[in-house]
């Protein structure tokens, strides 16, 4: 792991206590850091400050010098320097701390700056939390419980603003609800780069809109739904679906590409309502595309495989599994194993391919990169294959030297874990040759063409780890339940090893690890339970020669990119 | 004691007959001539005069010019501009809309010379949206400067280049507001920036150091070069130094333009002695002494406290006839000398009406931005226009002072302060007839104007 360069330190006094924060670091980071609550709306870590919203208002007051002699002022009572508070309140947001710097967050000028502008968010919002979808997280309902009066001052009749209003594909919105805080806009303008809202009509007629003949359409708009203090911007999909604090969180990780965005899944009793980014400051800021938030309707997909299957007939998982072991003993098996498959997954495949003497394959997925968070290798995992030795080259997308393996008679029986062998490149007519086990969750050409058909489960249905494309690995958790009839790749995995007769591998994540990290350099030392939420990165040396596809996302640069900087500077 | 004589600077030639407002005319009467000797000197010499002559700006905050100059990064490496301020739009103003149609050569001039002392290669005159006249007047003034090779490349043939732009504004209040113009001017909604850390004089328009200043002051600027700054220092008194033109409307006999040294003129010689006196049969009940923002002063009210004369410290108590109309004694009663429009409300007049009215202004021309002051200009409206034209509750007067107290010190700009500073005083100063206003109001003639 490379050491972050250390940040020149600054010592700020926040409510009379020292702290020391990194330069360039503002009031409410750095109250933060002494889990001092400084509410606010308008700000938000990742984008630039705009300090509209002025609930954020601190008192705040610096060191005195002597305006002649530039020495320190000493105040008689304390005996320290005397601090000149400004007699107004300042934003949080927009201050960034100065050697000295002197915070009060809740004096009783603090609280009266805070109770006047809640009071002023209040007057006309429609306060119909009770049909609203923001309620349980929304910021004006927390602060209101925390600086609101408990009664209304206002007898005057409410602004009436457009209700629902589709602002692209996507997302809803309330313009009632809309606090004018202009994150949104700001997201779409600094983040997504598609600068496509604005406000129209002045003052508390302030209207949020899209520009003339634009919409928000692009990958990322559901962001501004995450980011939307208030429900004025509601997701069209999760929209009066379910009330958020019914919803158990489970930590995941996006499998559309190889950027490994972290996410979280929203599930109820089994099923999943929506996915929502968390926030990695190393990969993906507080971000998420849109494409990966849909992923979760694969769970009860149509098409998913919950029946065992022996030559087409259903059977038991045992049955099928001694049907397995025998084509496996009969040698010239192959294996083709995925880069959508976890490491624990890929490991166990390893030592399939050691037992039976196979080699090991991957089929590339690639397609171009947004230079955001969707990278150009749209296997979540390829460098976990790496890791583990199942593959020691990059994949091709088309499985051509397996083609001609089949053709010319070497092979009798295909391992596929999850990867559809036809569309990789291998015909009817080159599968009919050989016996296929079928190892996946949805039914396709291959599974179809399958001897065997052993159904397993979804990311969202259990635990492992992804190495992303900085060689971060990163792990992901079951939010639900698998279906009846599928069985953890795991179990499937290490029965499979089992039935060739060298060793009975654990087959659940925690059990497996000391034995990946025993086999596995790059990840000797760890453990699954030690692997933090927001992942470790690993020595990637091994592999840095290798010509992986990814160009630059957000904070990624390809090694090529690096060392040809590196070359000009 | 009489007013004093009106002393002509700025308005010199304005409602002159026989006067012109193309560049003839102008250069017959001398002009262009303090140009040619200002683009002789060293510009840091230019800003030096500036400074001694104790200019302060005449757009409204009555910043000291000079300083506000010697506040622009000049080692950043990016370009300056500056900006003539010709937004004018707060109520009860009405200056720079002659200057610009009288006498725009004045003002070309007054920029060209501010240019040269602060290295600007490019100015833009932003003008009110509702001017399309003085727009033209200024685009024509330019184009025959610019003949003149007194605008344009290699002015006078120093080697020294400057552009003028004309850019018509967007049709509000704040584009008025220093960093809302900016934001204007290139192209955007005219939102106020938050400073720190966009401070004009550092991240300014287009993020490069810019000086915005108001028309007139630009035009004294002219004066100042020409006589010297410390020459020019000597009009007025000491802090308030120069002319100040006062546009006087309302109820007096004779509101128009008036310009007198400043502080020289009390309130009392202003409106009595120089307008004419309360129309017949009123009498003044209050005004507002520097555009509509200002806080309101009641006839009758004293002011009591020290003030500095030269060195020594002296009592003062006086009405609001006594006040002398400069920045420092407008500020020490608790108002303002702002941009010098002076609004007179008589007896005839109900202050929950004129509030009612001022705070209609507001409402529609707050930016929203910022919460304080887009939800509580348009609360205090809705309260105001209720009074007025549905039910009044004695209550209300309470209300509408602690509304106003949750605005100023808060916001973005300030507007904030603008908006709410009516409302505060109206209510202290005249809270009997805020509470008093529902029973007043049930013997009001049916016929009655509406105001809102
Ligand atoms: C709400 C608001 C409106 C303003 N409108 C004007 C205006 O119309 N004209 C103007 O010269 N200054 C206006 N100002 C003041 C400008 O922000 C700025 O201070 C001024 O142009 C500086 O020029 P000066 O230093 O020459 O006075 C306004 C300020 C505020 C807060
Ligand atoms: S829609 Fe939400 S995020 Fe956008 S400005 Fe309104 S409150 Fe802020
Ligand atoms: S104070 Fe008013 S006008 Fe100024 S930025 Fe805030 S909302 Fe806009
Ligand atoms: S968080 Fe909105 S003003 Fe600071």
């Amino acid at each position: 792991m490379i050491a972050a360069p250390k940040p020149d330190l600054v010592t700020v006094n926040i409510d009379g206590v020292d702290i020391s924060v990194p330069k360039g670091t503002n009031v409410i980071e750095a109250a933060k850091l002494l889990q001092k609550d400084v509410p606010h709306y308008c700000y938000h870590p990742k984008l630039s400050v705009a300090g509209n919203c002025r609930m954020c208002m601190i008192e705040m007051g610096t060191p005195a010098f002597d305006p002649a002699t530039k020495a320190p002022v000493t105040d008689p009572a304390t005996g320290k320097q005397k601090i000149n508070w400004i007699p107004r309140p300042q934003i949080g947001c927009g201050t960034t701390v100065s050697p000295g710097l002197h915070v009060k967050t809740s004096s009783s000028m603090v609280k009266d700056a805070r109770e006047g502008v809640m009071e002023f968010l209040l007057i006309n919002h429609p306060l119909d939390c009770p049909i609203c979808d923001q309620a349980g997280e929304c910021k004006l309902q927390e602060q209101a419980t925390g600086y609101g009066r408990g009664y209304s001052r206002f007898i005057e009749e409410k602004n009436v603003k457009p209700k629902r209003t589709q602002l692209g594909p996507r997302v809803t919105l309330d313009d009632e609800r809309c606090i004018l805080c202009s994150r949104c806009v700001r997201f779409s303008k600094e983040i997504a780069n598609d600068d496509v809202l604005g406000f129209v009509d002045r003052g508390s007629y302030s209207t949020l809109t899209c520009h003339p003949g634009k919409k928000l359409e692009n990958n990322y708009s559901l962001n501004t739904v995450d980011i939307c203090p208030v429900g004025a911007l509601t997701s069209t999909d999760f929209r009066f679906k379910m009330r958020v604090w019914f919803l158990k969180q489970t930590n995941t990780v996006d499998i559309e590409s190889s950027v490994g965005v972290n996410a979280v899944v929203w599930s109820r009793e089994g099923t999943i309502y929506r996915l929502t980014p968390r926030r990695n400051d190393e990969v993906n800021d507080t971000w998420m595309p849109d494409s990966g938030r849909i992923l979760y309707k694969q769970v009860a997909a149509t098409d998913r495989l919950t029946a065992v299957k022996l030559n087409g007939s259903d059977t038991s998982l045992d049955i099928a599994l001694h049907a397995a072991a025998a084509l496996l003993k009969a040698g010239s098996v192959s294996i083709v194993g995925s880069g959508r498959a976890s490491v624990e997954e890929q490991f166990l495949l390893k030592q399939l391919a050691t037992a039976t003497g196979a080699q090991g394959h991957l089929v590339a997925r690639t397609a171009s990169g947004d230079k955001l968070l969707i990278s150009a290798d749209r296997n979540p995992n390829v460098r976990g294959a790496l890791v583990t030795g199942l593959i020691s080259q990059l994949p091709c997308a088309e499985l051509k030297q397996l083609s001609r393996d089949i053709d010319e008679g070497k092979i009798k029986t295909v391992v596929s874990h999850g990867e559809d062998l036809h569309a990789a490149g291998l015909t009817a007519a080159l599968l009919a040759k050989v016996a296929v086990i079928y190892i996946g969750t949805h039914a396709n050409a291959t599974s179809a063409a399958a001897n065997i058909i052993l159904p397993t489960l979804h990311t969202f249905e259990k635990a492992g780890t992804f190495v992303n494309q900085q060689f971060r690995i990163q792990k992901f958790y079951a939010a639900v339940p698998a279906p009846q009839g599928a069985t953890n790749d795991l179990v499937v995995l290490a029965k499979l090893v089992a039935s060739t007769g060298t060793h009975t591998p654990a087959s659940e994540v925690h059990a497996l690890w000391p034995a990946i990290a025993a086999a596995v350099p790059a990840l000797a030392t760890m453990l699954y339970k030690n692997i933090p939420d927001t992942g470790l990165l690993l020595d990637a040396t091994p592999w840095v020669g290798l010509p992986f596809v990814e160009g630059e996302t957000l904070h990624y640069k390809p090694a090529a990119a690096i060392a040809a900087e590196a070359a000009r500077s | 004691m009489p007013a004093p004589t009106q002393h002509r600077l700025i308005f010199q030639h304005i409602d002159e007959p026989g006067y012109s407002n193309d560049i003839d005319c102008y250069l017959r009467n001398g002009g262009y001539e303090v140009l040619k000797k200002a683009v002789a000197q060293k510009p840091e010499d230019l800003r030096e005069e500036v400074k001694k002559s104790g200019l302060r700006g005449r757009g409204g905050a009555g910043f000291p010019c000079g300083f506000k100059w010697s506040l622009v990064d000049r080692k950043s490496g990016k370009p300056i501009y500056l900006i003539v301020n010709a937004d004018e739009s707060e109520p009860g103003t009405f200056k720079d809309r002659y200057i610009m149609h009288q006498d725009p050569h004045q003002l070309i001039e007054g920029t060209m010379i501010s240019c040269f002392a602060n290295d600007v290669k490019q100015a833009y005159i932003y003008i009110r949206g509702e001017m399309p006249e003085g727009a033209r007047i200024l685009e024509k003034a330019i184009a025959e400067a610019r003949a003149q090779n007194l605008v344009g490349p290699n002015i006078l043939g120093t080697g020294y280049s400057c552009e003028i732009f004309v850019h018509r504004g967007a049709g509000a209040y704040i584009c008025g507001e220093e960093t809302g113009l900016i934001e204007s001017l290139e192209g955007k909604r005219a939102n106020p920036r938050i400073k720190p850390p966009y401070f004009p004089a550092v991240l300014g328009l287009y993020q490069c150091p810019t000086i915005v200043n108001n028309v007139e002051t630009l035009c004294h600027v002219k004066h100042i070069v020409q006589q010297g700054g410390a020459e020019y220092a000597k009009i007025g008194t000491p802090g308030n130094t120069g002319t100040r033109i006062f546009c006087v409307s309302g109820h007096v006999q004779r509101p128009g333009y008036y310009e007198f040294p400043a502080g020289t003129i009390t309130m009392g010689q202003l409106l009595n002695d120089v307008c004419g006196g309360p129309l017949p049969g009123r009498t003044f009940k209050a005004v507002i002494p520097g555009g509509s923002s200002a806080k309101v002063l009641r006839f009758g009210e004293r002011y009591k406290g020290k003030r500095k004369v030269g060195t020594d410290m002296v009592d003062y108590d006086w009405g609001v006839e006594d006040v002398p109309m400069d920045f420092d004694s407008l500020a020490m009663i608790g108002s303002m000398g702002g941009s010098g429009g002076v609004i007179v409300m008589d007896d005839s007049v109900n202050m929950v009406e004129a509030l009612a009215n001022i705070n209609a202004f507001y409402q529609h021309e707050s930016c929203g931005q910022c919460t304080p002051c887009r939800e509580g200009s348009l609360w205090m409206k809705k309260i105001s226009s209720r009074m007025v034209h549905g039910e009044a509750r004695k209550e209300d007067a309470a209300l509408l002072k602690s509304v106003a107290d949750q605005i100023p010190g808060r916001t973005i700009c300030a507007f904030g302060e603008a908006c709410s500073w009516p409302t505060q005083s109206f209510l202290i100063k005249f809270k009997d007839e805020f509470e008093g206003y529902a029973e007043a109001k049930k013997n009001l003639p049916a016929d009655r104007l509406s105001l809102v």
